[in-house]
C-alpha cells in the first residue's frame, strides 16, 4: 500500500478540516471552559459530527458507520487536534467502538451501532493510578449467582460523566501485574454504587474518577471470555493509541503553523524576527520532526486497517508523536515570547491539551520501553 | 503469466547462468568494490567477467536508454532485476559517480552527442568520474567558487583549485563547476564542464582524514584544457545543473538505506537481564534512536510514494538529507557506547583495523558533505517555511 492518502481519504481530510474550522474553532473550547459548561462539549457539534459520519468513521455500513477505517479516524482526529474541538469522539467513536468491534454477539453489536450513529456515548475505564499500567489493574470482581459485583476505583477516564455506558477493565483472577485474569465489563452509568466524579483538568476537557462500591452487573455485562480481557483490549487500545497520535500531530501542526505566522509578522530591532537564523534553524528542525512523525503515524494507521498486529507501530507512533508534541508546544510558547504566556492568546490551550494527550494510554517513556520490548531488547 | 513475471523468469535464468559464484558473496569492504575506470585493477577475473556481462545487457544502468549503454528497462522491470540480484546476493557489478551523479545530469541537460560520447563508457565502467565542486573558499557558499575558465574559441583554459574531490587520484575525467564570467552575479557566471584529468595541467593530492583514510583529494588546475563541446548546457547556466545534482546527491546521502538495526548490534555485544539489555540507560537511548530511525525510514517511503503519485520532492530532499545524516551520526555514537573500549581499537585483526572507530569518524562528514546541516536548515527555512532571507 502506498504511504500516501488515497483520493477518498484526501476528500475526507478536506471535509474534516473545513468542518472543524467552521463549527468548532478554538474559541468554542475557551467558551466551554469559561462557562464551566456542564456537558463539556457542544451537543450541536456532536450531533453534526454524527451526521457527517465521523462518529462511525471506523464502523462498517452494517453498523451505521462510514467505513473509513483507522486512517479515516486519524484524519478526523488530526483535524480535531488543529482546532482542539471538544467532543466524545476519541472516547466513544474510537476507543469504545474499537473494543466492541472485537465482539460479534448481538448485544455488543447493538451497542456498537448506537455508538457509530452517535445515539449513545461510551468510554473506557482502565487506569487506576497516575501512570498508565493496564496489567496492574486491581478492580475487584466477585461472582454471584446472577452476575458480578465490582469494587474499586478508576481514574483518568475520558468523557465518563456524559457517557451512557462505561467499559471497565477489572480483575477476575491473578495478581496485579498479571496480564491474565483481566476481564472487560460494560456498565450503565446509572448503575447503583457507581460514582462518577468529574475532574477538571489542565486541558479543559472531560475527565473523571470513578468509584465502584458494590456495583452489581448481570452476567450479560461480561464482554467476551472471563479472564481474557487483556487479549481483547490490547489490540483495540493500540489502534486507539494510533488515533491519539494523529490528534497529537494535529495539535503540534497547528502550534507550528500559528508560530510560523507569528515569526513572519513580529518585528523587533526593526526586523521581522523570522529573519533571525537562531529562530530559522529551530523552525526548520521543528518542520522536519513534524514530517517524520506524520510518516510513522500514517504507516501505523494503514497497518491497523490491513489487519496486521499494530502493537509495534502503535508504540512507535505514540512515542514519536508525544516527543514531537512536547517539542512543538514548547517551541510555540518560547517563539511567541511573552504573549505566548497570556491566557488571551490561544497557544496555551495547545500545550495544555498536548501534555494530557501525551500521557493518555502511555507517554514517550512507556512506549519507548514497550517498543524496545517488542523489538526484542 | 504477466509480462513482468515472464521477465522475472528470464532475468532469474540469465543471472543463474551468468553471475559467477564469487560475485554472489558480500563484499569485504571498499577494497573489493568494482569502481571501473582506466586505472582500475580488477581483484579477480570473475569481477571483470561479471562487469562485462552486465554491461553487455545494459544492466549496470538498467533504466538508461539502450542507445546510451543502458538496459532500457521500465522502473518496474528494474525493480525486478534488483530483487532477482538480491535473491542470489549478487554484487553490484559497478559503482560510480558517473552512474549516480553525472549520468542523471547528462540525461537531463546534455545534448544527444554529449550523451552518446559519455554515457556508454560510464555504463561499461571504462571511465571513472570525479566531482569538482567545493573549493578552499567555496564550501557552504558554493556559488562563490573562483576556478576560472577562459574562453579560447574551441576550448577553455582552466586555472584554480578544487577540494574534497572524491577519489580524484583514481579518476579519469572530472565534471567541474567553473566560473566563465567574473562580471555576472555570482550564480550566473558559473558553467558546468567535463574534461579529461589525464593531462599536464591537472594534479591531485589525497587528503589524510581523521579516520586515517584518504577518500578525498585536493585537485589543482594549471592551464588545464577543456574542449568546448564538453560544456553542458549553456555557459553561465551551470548553477542550475549543480543544484539539480546536489538535490540528487542529498536524497542519496539522506537515504542511509536499511542498515543492520542498532539493537541487533547491541544484542550481539551486550548482556541481557530478564530479556532486556543490561544497561537500562543505554537501552533507552537505543530505543529513542530506533523510534526516530523507523519514523525516518517510513518518511523515505512516503517521499518515494508521493513522488510516484506526481508530487515534486523539491526542498523536501533537504529535510531528508538533514534528518538522515544527523540520525546516522547519532547511530554511530551509540555503536561506540554499545562496543565500549573495543570500539576504540585502531589497528589489528580483532577490530578489523579499527573498523568501528574509523566508520564512526567517517560519519562526521555526513552532515558536512553535499551541503552542511546548517545549509539544509537554511533551505528548509526559506524554501519550505517561507521565512524571510
Amino acid at each position: 500500500m502506498a504511504l500516501v492518502l488515497n483520493e477518498e481519504q484526501q476528500l475526507l481530510k478536506e471535509s474534516a478540516e473545513g468542518f472543524f474550522a467552521e463549527k468548532a474553532p478554538v474559541v468554542q473550547l475557551r467558551q466551554l471552559r469559561d462557562d464551566k459548561s456542564e456537558k463539556g462539549y457542544s451537543a450541536d457539534l456532536w450531533q453534526e459530527m454524527a451526521e457527517m459520519g465521523f462518529a462511525g468513521v471506523i464502523a462498517g455500513e452494517e453498523l451505521g458507520g462510514t467505513g473509513f477505517g483507522y486512517v479515516g479516524a486519524g484524519i478526523v482526529a488530526e483535524a480535531m487536534g488543529t482546532t482542539l474541538a471538544a467532543s466524545p469522539f476519541m472516547a466513544s467513536s474510537v476507543i469504545a467502538l474499537s473494543v466492541l468491534n472485537a465482539f460479534d454477539d448481538d448485544h455488543s453489536r447493538a451497542i456498537a451501532h448506537k455508538l457509530a450513529t452517535g445515539a449513545e456515548i461510551a468510554t473506557l475505564a482502565i487506569d487506576e493510578t497516575s501512570r498508565h499500567a493496564p496489567e496492574k489493574t486491581t478492580l475487584k470482581v466477585s461472582e454471584t449467582e446472577t452476575g458480578y459485583v465490582l469494587n474499586g476505583m478508576k481514574t483518568f477516564v475520558p468523557d465518563a460523566h456524559v457517557a451512557d455506558k462505561i467499559l471497565v477493565l477489572a480483575r477476575t483472577a491473578g495478581e496485579a501485574g498479571d496480564p491474565d485474569g483481566l476481564s472487560l465489563f460494560i456498565v450503565d452509568t446509572g448503575a447503583k454504587g457507581m460514582i462518577v466524579d468529574r475532574t477538571v483538568m489542565t486541558d479543559s476537557r472531560n475527565w473523571a474518577k470513578i468509584t465502584f462500591e458494590n456495583v452489581s452487573v448481570s452476567s450479560d455485562n461480561l464482554l467476551g471470555d472471563k479472564g481474557n480481557g487483556w487479549k481483547t483490549l490490547e489490540p483495540a487500545l493500540d489502534k486507539a493509541r494510533l488515533v491519539i497520535a494523529a490528534e497529537l500531530l494535529g495539535v503540534s501542526q497547528e502550534a507550528y503553523r500559528v508560530t510560523m505566522e507569528y515569526l513572519k509578522e513580529r518585528k523587533q530591532f526593526d526586523t521581522i524576527i523570522g529573519s533571525f537564523q537562531a529562530l530559522q534553524h529551530r523552525a526548520a528542525h521543528w518542520y522536519s520532526e513534524l514530517e517524520v512523525t506524520r510518516s510513522a503515524i500514517l504507516k501505523g494507521l494503514q497497518a491497523a486497517d490491513s489487519g496486521q498486529n499494530t502493537a509495534w507501530f502503535a508504540s512507535l507512533a505514540k512515542a514519536k508523536a508525544s516527543k514531537t508534541a512536547e517539542l512543538s508546544t514548547n517551541e510555540a510558547i518560547q517563539m511567541h515570547g511573552g504573549i505566548g504566556m497570556t491566557d488571551e492568546y490561544d497557544i496555551g490551550f495547545y500545550i495544555k491539551r498536548a501534555r494530557v494527550l501525551q500521557h493518555l494510554y502511555g507517554d514517550f517513556n512507556y512506549h519507548s520501553d514497550r517498543f524496545a520490548k517488542l523489538s526484542g531488547y | 503469466m504477466s509480462e513482468l513475471e515472464t521477465f522475472r523468469l528470464e532475468v532469474r535464468n540469465w543471472l543463474e547462468a551468468n553471475c559467477p559464484d564469487s560475485m554472489r558473496t558480500p563484499t569485504k569492504g571498499l577494497e573489493d568494490v568494482c569502481w571501473g575506470g582506466r586505472k582500475f585493477v580488477f581483484e579477480s577475473d570473475d569481477q571483470r567477467i561479471w562487469l562485462n556481462r552486465m554491461a553487455d545487457k545494459g544492466w549496470t544502468v538498467p533504466t538508461w536508454p539502450k542507445e546510451y549503454g543502458g538496459g532500457g528497462l521500465s522502473k518496474a522491470e528494474a525493480k525486478v532485476l534488483a530483487s532477482e540480484m538480491k535473491r542470489i546476493n549478487a554484487r553490484s557489478p559497478l559503482n560510480s559517480f558517473g552512474i549516480w551523479m553525472l549520468g542523471p545530469a547528462l540525461l537531463e541537460f546534455g545534448t544527444h552527442e554529449q550523451k552518446l560520447e559519455h554515457l556508454p563508457p560510464i555504463a561499461r565502467g571504462e571511465i571513472r568520474w570525479s566531482q569538482g565542486y567545493s573549493e578552499p573558499n567555496a564550501g557552504s557558499d558554493l556559488a562563490s567558487l573562483a576556478t576560472k575558465a577562459e574562453d579560447k574559441g574551441d576550448h577553455f583554459i582552466i586555472n584554480g583549485q578544487k577540494v574534497w574531490t572524491s577519489y580524484a587520484d583514481k579518476s579519469d575525467w572530472i565534471f567541474c563547476l567553473v566560473r566563465t564570467d567574473f562580471d555576472a552575479k555570482k550564480h550566473d557566471g558559473i558553467s558546468f564542464v567535463l574534461f579529461d584529468m589525464d593531462q599536464k595541467g591537472v594534479t591531485t593530492k589525497p587528503i589524510l582524514l581523521i579516520s586515517g583514510n584518504s577518500p578525498f583529494c585536493e585537485t589543482f588546475f594549471d592551464d588545464a584544457i577543456a574542449d568546448k563541446k564538453n560544456l553542458i548546457g549553456e555557459a553561465g547556466k551551470g548553477w542550475t545543473i549543480a543544484k539539480y545534482l546536489l538535490t540528487h546527491e542529498r536524497t542519496m546521502i539522506g537515504d542511509i538505506g536499511m542498515p543492520v538495526p542498532l539493537s541487533s548490534l547491541a544484542l550481539d555485544k551486550m548482556e541481557l537481564e530478564n530479556g532486556q539489555l543490561d544497561d537500562a540507560m543505554l537501552r533507552g537511548d537505543i530505543a529513542a534512536h530506533e523510534i526516530d530511525a523507523a519514523s525516518f525510514m517510513f518518511t523515505m517511503e512516503r517521499a518515494k510514494d508521493e513522488a510516484k503519485a506526481g508530487a515534486s520532492l523539491g526542498a523536501f530532499s533537504s529535510m531528508l538529507k538533514y534528518y538522515g545524516t544527523e540520525l546516522n551520526k547519532d547511530r554511530h555514537e551509540l555503536i561506540l557506547k554499545v562496543n565500549g573500549s573495543d570500539a576504540y581499537e585502531w589497528e589489528g585483526q580483532f577490530s578489523n583495523d579499527g573498523e568501528i572507530a574509523r566508520n564512526w569518524l567517517r560519519t562526521k562528514a555526513n552532515s558536512i558533505e553535499g551541503g552542511t546541516s546548517e545549509v539544509q536548515l537554511n533551505i528548509i527555512s526559506k524554501r519550505i517555511i517561507g521565512l524571510p532571507g
